[in-house]
């Protein structure tokens, strides 16, 4: 029963990183740009989880418990902010509110 | 027991892929849903339990129920009947549904290999993550607690509808 190696892990969480990244540049559909944040954070967190697990500490545990608090802090904003967007322009595209309005 | 790890990356990968492709929100949510259940055993397979159930609970949990109800709150009108009989097609759901099948045959092997299923790694179970949480990441966690309040201010706040005033004659 062999490890699985550290390269590998950083392998996936660099290619679940850069899905969320083409997500959030590709779609103008907000709801899209916010799962493909959920998607950047996981795979961030992901990245300290692999790390801790090569030197057997807790610590790389620890900063995921803090990247997922920071994420429901930040979906909970976000969806009423989206909710804000679709009561205020009866659309979800970020094209709707590129222009700001004092 | 490495294989677990690249089956679930894989699946991990492919439902991500999925997700940033589909047309409607509803079935991103079905492969993203996918994404962080693969997701969490890739954790189990690095020796996290406690994050792997964490990751179930409040990823895939709290948060994607958050994700679905702004979902189908937006989606409401008179053609929601129509839509959503247009959106529990067969064809939608099967996909979502096969990767899930690969996770849970992963989750059968991982139960009925015993003392074999076990990684080469030190397995770090939520004992050690709450000593380290609460001894010297103390501060952290006070931060997240109040990191957690703004959030919860800052909803209640966008989210408050203001009742129009009854006209005083």
């Amino acid at each position: 029963m062999e490890m699985v190696p550290i390269r590998d892990g950083f392998i996936l969480a660099g290619a679940l990183f850069a899905l969320g990244l083409i997500g959030v540049l590709v779609r103008r559909n907000v709801i899209f740009i916010l799962m493909s944040l959920e998607v950047m954070l996981n795979a961030a967190g992901l990245a300290f989880v692999v790390a801790g697990a090569r030197w057997g500490q807790p610590d790389g545990q620890v900063v995921f418990l803090f990247i997922l608090a920071m994420a429901a802090a930040e979906v909970s904003v976000g969806l009423a902010l989206v909710l804000e967007l679709y009561h205020q322009y009866q659309s979800l595209d970020t094209d709707a509110a590129s222009r700001m309005k004092g | 027991m490495t294989i677990v790890f690249y089956v679930a990356g894989a699946v991990a990968t492919v439902s991500t892929a999925l997700m940033i492709t589909r047309l409607h929100a509803v079935h991103a949510l079905l492969y993203l849903i996918v994404s962080l259940l693969a997701v969490s055993v890739v954790f189990y397979t690095l020796g996290a339990p406690f994050i792997a159930a964490l990751e179930v609970i409040i990823y895939a949990g709290a948060i994607m129920v958050l994700f679905v109800f702004v979902v189908m709150l937006l989606n409401l009108g008179e053609q929601a009947a129509r839509a959503e009989r247009a959106l529990l097609k067969p064809s939608m759901w099967t996909g979502p549904l096969i990767l899930a099948a690969i996770l849970m045959a992963e989750f059968v092997c991982l139960l009925t290999a015993g003392s074999s299923g076990r990684f080469g790694g030190a397995m770090i179970g939520p004992r050690g993550v709450g000593a380290s949480l609460f001894g010297p990441y103390l501060i952290g966690v006070e931060l997240a607690s109040m990191l957690l309040l703004g959030g919860l201010v800052g909803a209640y706040h966008l989210g408050y509808r203001k009742t129009p005033k009854p006209e005083v004659g």
